[in-house]
């Protein structure tokens, strides 16, 4: 049994408690959108935020979790798509395949919330997820754009 | 934004047993329910109009992230003269393809080849359909068609002036003849097609709400796992199931072929957990003693052999070799590869005696369906497939569907009941179709004007066709080694033009499972040939584009992608201070294509600064996505040149994750700038030829950098200090 804090709700699940947190997120909550990608922490697609931090939730175990803790998931980011980092990622037209990108978009979540301007340099070290079709420069212009909170133009 | 984030029962339920064709399912609207909601009418195979004037684009091959979606719907869209921001799209199902005569084609999504085989036929479907909905309004105002034209979804009388939308006429559409000849536009007026809009499927990718394969969920769906004898030829000597089968939520631990056990469970986790339990015992097969070294000892034997297969000609290389003055020669080896999806393989089955179900990430339906009928043991009539987007494909899911024969044969073992299976990272990785390796030998004669009188270039190494797709051989002979290298053809025809050459195959096949790459063979050829042409130049003490131009004058498309890069990097410059500059060029899946790249050295690291690409596919769908195909290119071809290398040892793989086999990460990607210069009068692919000449145009410029040349990939195993 498990007592977390997803997306602003608390619920019980009952679940071995070595359990990692992607699966229960993905199996027992039903949110998807972490994604498994390697299950040792390696290429970031599970990235959720715990208490606003990003972690990579593929070998987390619930157990090292309490209610008091928030829990939230690319589902949690925002109600409606409206997170600034997910309209630049829209207005960028950045995912190709689309399978790394809620790791990548909590992971630059999390970078924001701590470094609201990160450099070139800032987002080298701090995004490591792996992206095999190859959006990397868009995902940075879209870290970009979301930090510089101006209206963007439609890129092409 | 798509209203369907969930794959409900009834979506399925209702979409394999609809009337309107039991569409494919958890992509977009679940089409069969929303036609019967909507009374959307099917005006031919490609386009569905409901009436509020949605349509609905079928699109046959796979979107894998390549953007094919979004251009095929582009070009249905653009003759149809239908209203864009209305348009969805919609995948047909390869059961519905077979029983309907294979009215939509081919499914397989691989070769580059989503548009450039495609185009004329889906916009063929565009037009008939428009004609259709012009006759049909034609008809109810009693007027000549002739009089009428259609634009943004809208039919108009001329000469009256009424008019009447799509979704009014639909239906009566539906039922008109189709007229037998419909003429296509000249790209030169393209509205929609050809131009950079956004992709029909990004919102859901933002939010979590794509549904993947490994995302799918059923009502009363179990999961599973499997483990394959990880060394190739071997198989299941004994396992004992005896305490993983008492773990929780574990349903059933089975073997299911010679090779492979998989473990049923009631969460993947379990599955998995349980697998991780097991005491298992492999029988290691005839290739135990098989590694990388003994590997590359086969293909150095091919290098100088006698026999080797011939493809391409000119004079008398090996003549005009033996009496030259002055001959170069150098020896170049690739390691074999593994595609690396960001989602690993899955499939979903549900089988009974009657019918078997797949739900599965494919790039090609039609031989998923053809493997879950073979593994099922049912006629293919009473199987389906419904598919769903690939976390990437890069050629892992076209050709090969042993994923969906594992799914099958767990979900016969326990009838009726859904299983989805997911391969760990490890299972992905040591269970690749992998890029084949290959070693090349070239020597070529210089006169004294620097001029290349001769070449041979001897290509060692495992043919893809011999393993996977052998009614492609010619009398023994894997045509597809060639890529890049032919006198004529779209499959890439060499540039250069040397009056005596020969290019030819010694093959050697080790035990390894070879597949198809994105790239291909074109990425192992690129970089051969780019690599030695930089040798010869600097032999030769020309500069390296100089040479080039020489060497391409009978080719001006090739030499005039060339020429885009080189003036993108500002090639008659001088480069900055310890940064060097390269070039590559090389022509294939119908186009052509080039790159420069400036890098530096220090302290041993290298740096890529700046890579220039040019990209001449002929007509261009959507630059927006050629651009990001084109950038994308530099991210898999750069991971292979600096990282990629699968190692054999002992019959099996060595690196089996992201810590082992490396790629690109954000801090090592260059900036990219992409020129597009379509010359018009042709189609070529863009999601692969690219990528062949990453490698070549970033190591020509570390030898630039440093005078290091290197011959041997991955770029990891040298020291560059």
């Amino acid at each position: 049994m498990a007592r977390l804090n997803i997306n602003g709700t608390v619920r019980d699940i009952e679940v071995d408690p070595n359990t990692p947190l992607l699966w229960v997120l993905r199996e027992q909550a039903g949110l998807t959108g972490s994604k498994y990608g390697c299950g040792v922490a390696q290429c970031g697609a599970c990235t959720v935020h715990i208490d606003g931090n990003p972690v990579r939730s593929c070998v987390l175990p619930v157990s090292a979790l309490s209610a008091e803790q928030q829990i939230t998931t690319i589902e949690g980011l925002s109600k409606d798509g409206s997170h600034p980092l997910q309209q630049a990622w829209l207005k960028l037209d950045v995912p190709q395949c689309g399978y790394c990108q809620s790791g990548m978009i909590m992971a630059a979540a999390g970078l924001l919330q701590r470094n609201p301007k990160p450099s070139d340099a800032d987002i080298d070290a701090e995004i490591t997820n792996i992206c095999r079709c190859g959006t990397y420069n868009r995902v940075r212009e879209a870290i970009k754009l979301a930090a510089s909170g101006l209206p963007a133009k439609q890129d092409t | 934004m798509s209203m369907a984030t969930q794959v409900s029962r009834r979506s399925f339920l209702i979409g394999s047993a609809s009337a309107i064709g039991g569409l494919s399912l958890g992509f977009h609207v679940p089409f069969a329910e929303a036609a019967a909601a909507q009374k959307a009418a099917e005006v031919n195979a490609w386009v569905v109009v409901q009436p509020d004037d949605q349509v609905i684009i079928r699109i046959a091959r796979s979107e894998m992230g390549q953007g094919t979606l979004t251009g095929l719907a582009q070009l249905v869209a653009e003759e149809l003269e239908c209203d864009w921001s209305k348009v969805t799209t919609e995948y047909p199902t390869p059961g519905q393809n077979l029983a309907r005569d294979r009215v939509w084609g081919s499914f397989s999504t691989g070769g580059s080849r989503g548009i450039r085989d495609s185009h004329e036929y889906v916009r063929q479907g565009g037009a008939t359909a428009r004609e259709m909905l012009i006759a049909a309004a034609a008809a109810e105002w009693k007027v000549p068609a002739s009089e009428c034209a259609a634009a943004n979804s809208v039919i108009t009388h001329t000469p009256s002036g009424r008019k009447v939308s799509f979704g009014k006429v639909a239906t009566a559409a539906a039922k008109v003849t189709p007229p037998k000849q419909v003429t296509l536009k000249d790209p030169k007026n393209w509205k929609i097609a050809g131009k950079p809009l956004p992709r029909l499927d990004t919102a859901d990718k933002l939010t979590g709400k794509q549904i993947y394969g490994t995302d799918l969920q059923l009502p009363g769906m179990l999961n599973a796992t499997v483990r394959a004898c990880p060394y190739f030829g071997g198989k299941v000597k004994s396992f004992d199931a005896s305490s993983a089968s008492k773990m929780p939520g574990v349903r059933k631990v089975m073997q299911i072929d010679d090779t492979t056990l998989a473990v049923v469970a009631d969460t993947w986790w379990q599955a998995k957990t349980a697998m991780d339990a097991l005491t298992i015992e492999w029988d290691q097969g005839p290739n135990a003693g098989v590694s990388s070294e003994s590997i590359a000892e086969m293909l150095k034997d091919g290098l100088d052999a006698k026999d080797a297969f011939v493809q391409t000609t000119a004079g008398d290389a090996p003549a005009a070799l033996s009496k030259a003055k002055k001959t170069v020669s150098a020896v170049y080896a690739y390691p074999y590869q593994n595609h690396a999806t960001m989602e690993p393989m899955n499939a979903t089955a549900r089988y009974t005696p009657q019918k078997c179900e797949v739900w599965v990430p494919t790039q090609n339906g039609e031989a998923s369906l053809a493997a879950a009928a073979e593994a099922a043991g049912l006629p293919v009539q009473q199987c389906e497939v419904y598919k769903l987007h690939l976390g990437g494909g890069f050629g892992r899911r076209g050709n090969f569907q042993d994923y969906v024969r594992q799914s099958v044969l767990i979900a016969k073992q326990m009838p009726g009941t859904p299983i989805k299976m997911i391969w760990t990272r490890e299972e992905d990785m040591l269970h690749g179709q992998y890029h084949p390796t290959t070693q090349c030998k070239l020597t070529a004669a210089l006169d004294d004007e620097g001029n290349v009188t001769a070449m041979h270039m001897r290509i060692s190494g495992q043919s893809i066709l011999a393993a996977v797709r052998p009614e492609g051989m010619q009398g023994g002979k894997d045509p597809a080694v060639f890529q890049g290298l032919n006198l004529t053809g779209d499959e890439g025809h060499i540039g250069y033009t040397i009056p005596n050459l020969l290019i030819d195959h010694a093959m050697r096949n080790p035990p390894v499972p070879p597949g198809f790459w994105r790239g291909v063979n074109l990425n192992q050829n690129a970089f051969y040939l780019e690599s030695f042409v930089e040798e010869l130049a600097h032999a030769a003490g020309v500069d390296p584009l100089e040479f080039r131009r020489r060497l391409l004058k009978n080719h001006p498309k090739h030499l005039a992608v060339l020429e885009s890069v080189a003036k993108g990097i500002g090639w008659d410059t001088p480069a900055p201070k310890g940064v060097g500059r390269g070039l590559a060029q090389i022509m294939g899946f119908g186009s052509y294509v080039a790159a420069a790249a400036e890098v530096s050295v220090t302290d041993g690291q290298l740096k890529i600064h700046r890579i220039v690409a040019a990209t001449d596919a002929g007509h261009i769908v959507n630059p927006a996505q050629v651009e990001r195909q084109v950038e994308g290119s530099f991210v898999y071809g750069l991971s292979a040149a600096l990282f990629g290398e699968c190692t054999m040892q002992g019959g099996r793989m060595v690196e089996d994750n992201f810590h082992t086999y490396q790629v690109m990460r954000m801090a090592e990607m260059p900036k990219v700038d992409t020129h597009i210069v379509p010359s018009g009068g042709f189609w070529g692919g863009v999601g692969e030829p690219t990528i062949a000449v990453a490698a070549p145009a970033v190591l020509n410029a570390l030898f630039a950098a440093s005078g290091k040349r290197i011959r041997t990939l991955p770029l990891k195993k040298h020291s560059l200090a």
